[in-house]
Order: C-alpha cells, then sequence, then structure tokens
C-alpha cells in the first residue's frame, strides 16, 4: 500500500515537473523560432545587472537585450546590434522576427525589452496597455511599389496616385490601360494585418481598401520582391531596405516623384513611416544605450546604406 | 536487510512504472490542455464578437477587424474550401502512385522493395517542408506557367502537387504493411484455385487490405490538411474561392501562419485565427476517429474470418 502511495506520488511529481518545464516553455515558443529562450528567461535578471551597470562607467556596459518583432525593421536591428556589440563586447543583443503585433506583445508583456513594430502600440494594443509603453522613433521606413522589369521596359516608370489606387483596388486590370504592355496586372500583396500594407493603404492609396480577392498575399517581403521578380505584370511593394543592391525588380514613381530616401527627407515622396522600438516604461541603461547608438549621427550613414532614413535628417514630420 | 530489500523494490519496480505512467499521463493531458486551450481562445469569436457559427462555416466574407471592437466579417468558407480542394487534389494524385508502390514493394518485388524501395520512399518522409515548398516555388510554378501558358504559376495545381509529394511516403508506407499483413494463407489459397497473381492481389489482398489502406489514406490527408509552409509558398494566397485548378486561394493552415504575428492579440482577427485553428484541431481528430473506425472494422473482419475458418 505505501508502495503504492509513494509510486503514485512519483508519477504526479514528475507529471508536474513536466508539466512545469513545459510551462516556461510556452511562454517562450512564442517568442522565438530557435535557441534563444535562454536569453529571454535571462530578461529578469538582466534588469539586475544593469542595476549594477548602472554605477559603473558607460564604456563597459555589460547585460542583455531582448527585442522581438517587426521583421522590417529586423535587418536594421540586427547590423546596430553587431556594431553595438563591437562597442561593448559583454552587452549580448538578441533580435526575433515574428511581427509587429507580436513584438508588442511581447514588450507589453515584459518577455522581451525592446518591441519592434511598424505602426504605433495603440492599434494593436489595448489603450490601457499602450500607455505603459515608451516610442522610441528609431528611423524612417519608405515603402515603394515595385514592378516586374518588362512593366517597367515597356514604358511605365511613373503612376499617378489615381492609377495606382485604380490598380490596387483591382479597378484597372490591363497594363495597356495606364500606358504599358498588354499584359494582365498581378497584385502582389501583403496580407491584412501587415504594418506594410496599413503604411501603403494609407500613404499611397488613400486609405483605399487594396482588392484582397484579386492579389497575391505574400508572408514577408522578402517572399514578395521574388514573385514580383518571376511574375510577368507583376506589381507590388516593399521597404527600400529590401531593394538594395540588385533587387531584378523596377520601382515606379508616384506622380513623378521617385521613391528615395532624399525625396523622403524633403517631403515629396509620400509613403513612409516611422519604425518604433518600443520599451515598457523608460528603459534601463543598457537598452538605452543601444537604442541612443541606433539614432546616433555615428550610424547614420550605415542606415542609409541599408536603406532605411535618418529620423534627424526629416524635414518633414507629418504627411 | 529488509530495507534493502524493499528499496530494490522500488527502484526495479515502482520508480520506473511510475515514470512510464508521467509520461502516458502528461501526453494525455497535454492534448486535454491544447484542446481545451483552443475552445477557450476560439469561442471568443462567437461569444464576445456574435458571430453565429453558420457564418464561420458558410460565409465567404473575410473581414475581420483587426481591433478589439469587431464588427467585421469572419467567413471562412473561402479557406475551408481552399484546403478541401488542394487536399483533395492532392490525395487523388497520390493515391493511384501510393497504392502502386505498395502492392509493388509488397506483392511484386518484395526483396528489392524491403532493401531499396522502402527506405527512398521513407527518405521522402523526412524531407523538412520547407524544401518541398522552396522546390515547388522554384521548379513547379515556372513549370505550371511554361507548360499551360499562364502568367501566374501560383495555384491550387502547384499546391495539390507538392501536397501530394509529401503524403506520399505516408500512404505508400502504411499501405504496405496493411498489405503485408495480410495472411500468407489467403494468398496460396488463391494461387491454389488457379489464380493468377494480379487476380490474387486485386481480387484478394487489397479487399483484405482495405481497412488498413484507407487508414493510410486518411493519414495521409490530415498530414496534408495541417500543412502550411509548403502550401503558402506555392499557392499564392488570394482571399477569394477557387473557380479552377489555376485559381489562386487560401487554406486555413496558410491564413493563420500569414496573420497571427502581425493580428492584434484578443482582436476579432486574432479570435477568428484562433477558431480556425479550433477548427483544424477538430478535422485532425475527425481524421483520427476515422483510422480507429476503420481499424476496428478490420479486427472485427479478421475476427469474423477466424470464425468462419473454425
Amino acid at each position: 500500500m505505501k508502495k503504492k502511495v509513494v509510486s503514485i506520488l512519483t508519477a504526479v511529481t514528475l507529471c508536474a515537473a513536466m508539466l512545469a518545464g513545459c510551462g516556461g516553455g510556452a511562454d517562450d515558443a512564442a517568442t522565438t523560432e530557435t535557441t534563444e529562450t535562454n536569453e529571454t528567461a535571462d530578461a529578469a535578471d538582466s534588469t539586475e545587472e544593469t542595476a549594477d551597470a548602472a554605477e559603473q562607467p558607460a564604456a563597459d556596459l555589460s547585460g542583455t537585450i531582448t527585442a522581438a518583432g517587426s521583421s522590417a525593421l529586423k535587418p536594421l536591428a540586427d547590423d546596430a546590434a553587431d556594431a553595438f556589440a563591437e562597442l561593448y563586447p559583454d552587452v549580448a543583443i538578441t533580435i526575433d522576427a515574428g511581427g509587429s503585433g507580436e513584438g508588442l506583445k511581447q514588450v507589453s508583456e515584459g518577455t522581451v525589452d525592446i518591441g519592434n513594430s511598424d505602426v504605433p502600440a495603440e492599434d494593436k494594443l489595448e489603450a490601457d496597455q499602450a500607455a505603459e509603453l515608451v516610442d522610441h522613433q528609431v528611423c524612417v521606413i519608405t515603402m515603394a511599389p515595385i514592378v516586374n522589369p518588362d512593366v517597367a521596359e515597356a514604358g511605365v516608370t511613373s503612376l499617378t496616385k489615381d492609377q495606382l489606387i485604380s490598380i490596387f483596388t483591382g479597378e484597372t486590370t490591363n497594363w495597356s490601360e495606364v500606358g504599358g504592355p498588354d499584359e494582365d496586372i498581378v497584385l502582389v500583396t501583403r496580407p491584412t494585418s501587415s504594418g506594410t500594407r496599413a503604411t501603403f493603404q494609407q500613404y499611397a492609396l488613400d486609405g483605399n481598401e487594396e482588392a484582397s480577392n484579386a492579389s497575391m498575399e505574400t508572408d514577408d517581403s522578402g517572399v514578395l520582391l521574388q514573385n514580383v521578380k518571376d511574375t510577368k505584370g507583376a506589381i507590388g511593394y516593399v521597404a527600400l531596405s529590401y531593394l538594395t543592391g540588385d533587387p531584378g525588380v523596377a520601382t515606379v514613381a508616384i506622380d513623378g516623384v521617385e521613391p528615395t530616401l532624399e525625396n523622403t527627407y524633403n517631403g515629396t515622396y509620400p509613403v513612409w513611416t516611422y519604425e518604433h522600438m518600443y520599451t515598457k516604461g523608460e528603459p534601463n541603461e543598457v537598452v538605452n544605450a543601444f537604442l541612443q547608438y541606433i539614432m546616433s549621427s555615428d550610424y547614420g550613414p550605415r542606415m542609409e546604406e541599408l536603406g532605411y532614413g535618418v529620423s534627424a535628417n526629416m524635414t518633414v514630420t507629418e504627411h | 536487510m529488509k530495507k534493502n530489500k524493499s528499496y530494490g523494490m522500488f527502484s526495479k519496480e515502482y520508480f520506473w512504472r511510475g515514470l512510464m505512467t508521467a509520461g502516458g499521463l502528461f501526453v494525455i493531458i497535454l492534448t486535454i490542455v491544447i484542446g481545451a486551450f483552443l475552445i477557450y481562445k476560439g469561442s471568443d469569436t462567437f461569444t464576445v464578437y456574435g458571430h453565429s457559427l453558420g457564418e464561420f462555416l458558410g460565409s465567404a466574407d473575410w473581414e475581420p477587424m483587426d481591433n478589439s471592437e469587431g464588427g467585421g466579417a469572419v467567413g471562412a468558407l473561402i479557406f475551408i474550401v481552399g484546403s478541401l480542394c488542394t487536399c483533395g487534389l492532392a490525395l487523388l494524385i497520390s493515391t493511384p502512385f501510393s497504392l502502386g508502390s505498395a502492392i509493388f514493394m509488397t506483392e511484386i518485388s518484395p526483396k528489392f522493395g524491403e532493401k531499396f524501395y522502402r527506405p527512398v520512399v521513407e527518405i521522402f518522409a523526412g524531407i523538412p517542408s520547407v524544401v518541398y515548398g522552396w522546390v515547388g516555388l522554384t521548379v513547379l510554378v515556372p513549370a505550371i506557367k511554361t507548360v499551360f501558358n499562364r502568367q501566374v504559376g501560383h495555384s491550387i495545381l502547384a499546391a495539390g502537387l507538392v501536397l501530394a509529394l509529401m503524403i506520399f511516403p505516408t500512404i505508400t508506407t502504411m499501405a504496405a504493411d496493411a498489405i503485408r499483413s495480410v495472411s500468407d494463407d489467403c494468398r496460396k489459397a488463391a494461387y491454389g484455385l488457379g489464380s493468377t497473381r494480379w487476380q490474387t492481389t486485386y481480387r484478394i489482398v487489397i479487399p483484405a487490405a482495405a481497412p488498413g489502406i484507407i487508414s493510410g489514406i486518411i493519414m495521409g490527408l490530415a498530414r496534408a490538411f495541417g500543412e502550411a509552409l509548403a502550401v503558402a509558398m506555392v499557392i499564392g494566397q488570394t482571399t477569394a474561392l477557387p473557380t479552377s485548378i489555376f485559381s489562386t486561394t487560401k487554406t486555413l493552415t496558410t491564413e493563420i501562419a500569414a496573420q497571427m504575428g502581425n493580428a492584434m492579440e484578443g482582436g476579432e482577427m486574432k479570435s477568428a485565427l484562433w477558431t480556425m485553428a479550433l477548427l483544424l484541431f477538430l478535422v485532425s481528430l475527425l481524421f483520427i476517429w476515422l483510422i480507429h473506425f476503420c481499424g476496428s472494422r478490420q479486427l472485427a473482419k479478421e475476427k469474423k474470418d477466424a470464425k468462419g475458418k473454425k
């Protein structure tokens, strides 16, 4: 009898241990795709570490920074993290994608230090949750309409806003209607919850709803680029950061204004938005140093090389 | 001394038994917890946002609001139809090949089948789905473009072909197992009555193995139904009901994968996505029930056969 009790107790204990271990895992599973669980768990510890760090001179910062969210912002965050790590070797930075909604959710729950987002927190969180977050507008991102090279070669290098709206709402279905080849227009877009789509819809299409029932949606901008490149008559949109190097697609000017960083800075090109890095409350010293570094003039030129705009260079702040 | 003995007994018997029991219980609890969690999350669509089940299952109007105010439309018919079409097409393509392979490796060339063919088929099963998707995107999609002279190669056809390739090993190995388990007495009896090999296979072995083969097909269907990544890469993801096998459309899994990262927590869209996840869970439960149903029918049949022999 006693033995039976012991065996049942063992079973229950083991079961509980497994569940407890799993409980922790479930929280983190959403965070990351791979092995960052340790770092995520360390996030809590890092607050203590940074309390110590505060007393030390800035040159030897140490601690961990975790970030998650927008895939559009990830390349910049990765690059900045590498550069930052050279200055402060004791700081470990982990950056995950997962989408703006996911980043905001996690920073709001305290799972990560920084939540990257294409859209303001109010769009994706309850008002009281959003109020706890502090916004850091780290850079400007410019979205450009892109077309398959065959469309550009046939003469479509600029579209008016009305033409663009008519194309993306599915009214114009053949390129010949806007001075291009006699070819069906293939819309390649992003899912409705995407930050890139929201920005493009708001500033390039003046808020007009894209024709979801006639467009091919792609899960990320890299795939979108590939699809536009491979499909004759395709049109889509990506951030300029995807168009560095030789992307194999042609950009289209809107009302004659080329989508470039210069035109974004001087306010003539309308389709841009701030990229946000949110922290819950004021950032601790390590996180703050990282954010300051990204927005510093030291890092600015590198940021532009990657296709992101420096917030300080903007001559207009509103659209 | 006595203490020692009881300790030995404990470690030999009860400790391991306890460990196994814990493992078993853990899996059962996990399944129930997942189901309960999906019901808890997915019911928001109906309780908080006030949509009807009929709207969710029967309407093709998909415009959920990405906020907690709601008021959008959550008709998931497009995704349900998309899933059914791609999986149906995959089964249609895959089943004849799978059955042929299974018969080949068990009845026609058992030695070659066991030593070479079976391992090759099993390698198929081990290839990650992203590889299937990628190959589909770079080979199949352009091929469909050229062969059928179409502007866009992404289509239900492409998704069906990729899925057919992915479920081929599942159906083949399960069907082969079922065929192999048919008693040799049946074959010998058939040969004794003057049947040819094909007559034996077609008239005796296949009908006897039918429940197992059907289980294999259902397992394949379940895998196809749950596949998101490979399908997302080649289906073209358009929110519209398909009109032909060249249409681009969406499936339940691709829509969940595409929207979950960006949707607002607790919003109408996220709730609708959870409801779709719940639907997937229920469908897979149905598939598993069907497999058990087929299995028990086979068992009953064997019993009946055994009785008949006596």
